[in-house]
């Protein structure tokens, strides 16, 4: 699974409420979050992520289990997201919802040229290359079919 | 030898598992996405509906036509579903379920990340997300990585003012945020025997603040008589020896007030710290404080006096309500100008009655003080039910002192 984009770089202890707030929660409208997502932390940055990689500090995403917060990061067009630790919830809906996470220690130059392939475990900053925490089987074949609902219908 | 979780899910840690789910419960928050994948997943029924709980605790009663609207089309389904469907005013879906639901060594599944609270019966209780639940409704069961384990052992019993909530705010404060990221986190010692059931349900609680899968105890004998008050029979079990990764030690007996401060749930400092520092709102309730024990003590500080700052005051679940009710501690509570809310979430996601306003400053019985939880520019200070009392009473944070809480 090879993709690439631009990095933005996040702190440590990113929470979900911070992600997606929970006032935004009562709707099943994806634009929404899209729209407002990382409002309570840098309200510049939603529509600024098309094509981006997200290169954020360790326990990423920790808090409250809301999917709306990874659906929010896709529909506003992140590519992937890539973090030392991820908080486990948020890892797990990730892959469910087919956005590429990746657990690697490398640090962030904001704007740097970001490539990564999941099934390889790599991930490269502008040019230099460090290895990824190997996704399972089962994980992989999840995200390589664009989630788990798609996942899921493929194995009926 | 294995740990409690290693002994539920059959496998060593460090493995993978495709196990089935015996308890999977969704709320109408997260069950409204569950549903949508569910539905766009082509599946026509739930596997298990005898083991499936929808339960409306976080926006009830709705707030929006939009959020009515929403709780409409999840009824709707509950019911074509046969599940268990518990509506607004039922409670928590957490206390709900630690009411002579769930059992020791069950695998417990839910849509909400504090499913780590049941986690007191001795069970394996985990949160996850909404398509997650949407497969477990398929399909009946779900995959985990076998989680290593931290023991977090209890010594001595806890002393003046201090409650099982100080506990959980001390471990999270020594875990940190994502210290035990992945990983279970065992309860156990001799401290441990010592809180009751509605102390064990708030440290399992705050277990996932500390980054972890599940929180857990050993079923002993305050276990079974709690469940056995609830008709339910269940067995004990003792540690063997347990392969842990890591041990933290923590004296009860020398535990002081503890309030978590800073939007951060690992910034722990002692009430005395803060204590002058006034306040808009304080709130008692949640899955984490908001049971029958929390409302009583709450209510022996407050009866016969008059709090000074607005208190909302929101029961765990109706069985609190009806308990409180019949003792006449909920009278003693409006006597002293608490404000009651309906069972459920009440304002702890800040979605709904009692949300902050810009500048203002909560002190909460909750898990989480994260930036604008509560509502825009509003801050939470987490503090156990006897800081909430005494702080309700001065209008400002305040250390409550032994005799506050005879
Ligand atoms: S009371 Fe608060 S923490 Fe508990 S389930 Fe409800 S919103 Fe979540």
């Amino acid at each position: 699974m090879y993709g690439e984009g631009r990095a933005v770089c996040l702190g440590s202890d990113v929470d979900t409420d911070r992600i997606i707030a929970g006032r935004y929660l009562r709707t099943r409208d994806r634009a929404l979050w899209a729209a407002h997502v990382f409002e309570d932390l840098d309200p510049t940055l939603a529509p600024r992520l098309k094509g981006t990689v997200l290169m954020a500090g360790k326990n990423m995403g920790c808090g409250s289990s809301r999917e709306q917060a990874v659906i929010a990061l896709k529909e506003a067009g992140v590519v992937a997201v890539v973090a030392p630790s991820f908080a486990r919830i948020f890892y797990r809906n990730a892959i469910n919802i087919g956005l590429p996470v990746i657990e690697c220690r490398v640090a962030c130059k904001e704007g740097a040229r970001v490539r990564f392939n999941l099934a390889e475990g790599w991930v490269e900053v502008d040019g230099s290359r460090c290895h990824a925490t190997p996704l399972s089987p089962k994980m992989l074949a999840i995200l390589q079919a664009g989630g788990l609902v798609p996942f899921w219908r493929n194995h009926q | 030898m294995p740990t409690l979780s290693e002994r539920i899910l059959g496998a060593p840690a460090g493995s993978y598992v495709d196990v089935p789910v015996d308890r999977a419960i969704a709320h109408d928050g997260t069950g409204v996405l569950a549903h949508q994948a569910f539905c766009e997943m082509g599946v026509r029924g739930i596997r298990r509906p005898e083991c499936t709980y929808l339960i409306f605790d976080h926006i009830a009663p709705a707030n929006t036509s939009t959020t009515a609207g929403l709780q409409r089309e999840l009824r709707q389904f509950a019911r074509e579903q046969g599940l268990t469907f518990c509506d607004i005013g039922t409670g928590i879906c957490h206390q709900v379920m630690a009411e002579g639901i769930v059992r020791p060594g069950e695998v417990v599944v839910g849509a909400d990340s504090h499913t780590c609270t049941l986690g007191a019966f001795g069970a394996f209780a985990t949160g996850v997300g909404a398509t997650d639940m949407a497969a477990i409704w398929a399909s009946g069961s779900t995959w985990f990585r076998v989680p290593e384990t931290i023991a977090v052992r209890f010594t001595g019993r806890l002393r003046g003012a201090a409650e099982a909530k100080d506990a959980a705010l001390a471990y999270v404060q020594a875990l940190g945020m994502d210290g035990a990221n992945y990983r279970a986190l065992e309860f156990v010692g001799d401290g441990i025997a010592s809180i009751p059931m509605a102390g064990r349900l708030t440290l399992c609680n705050m277990a996932v603040e500390t980054g972890a899968k599940a929180g857990l105890c050993y079923p002993d004998r305050e276990t079974t008589e709690y469940l056995a008050s609830f008709g339910v029979e269940a067995e004990m079990q003792v540690p063997d020896s347990p392969r842990y990764v890591k041990e933290i030690s923590l004296d009860l007996s020398s535990l002081t007030p503890l309030i978590a401060t800073g939007h951060r749930v690992d910034h722990v400092q002692e009430v005395a710290e803060l204590a002058g520092q006034p306040l808009d709102q304080v709130f008692v309730g949640t899955c984490t404080n908001g049971r029958y024990e929390d409302l009583l003590r709450l209510s022996r500080v407050v009866r016969d006096r008059q709090v000074k700052v607005r208190t909302i005051v929101v029961p765990a679940s109706r069985r609190v309500l009806e308990r409180i009710t019949a003792e006449g501690i909920l009278s003693d509570l409006v006597r002293a100008g608490c404000v009651l809310g309906p069972p459920g979430c009440g304002p702890c996601l800040g979605a709904h009655l009692g949300v902050l306003g810009e500048g203002e400053t909560c002190l909460s019985t909750a898990n989480r003080n994260f930036v604008n939880r509560m509502g825009v520019g509003g801050e939470i200070l987490l503090a156990s039910v006897a800081t909430a009392a005494v702080s309700a009473l001065a209008g400002e944070v305040t250390v409550p002192g032994v005799a506050d809480v005879r």
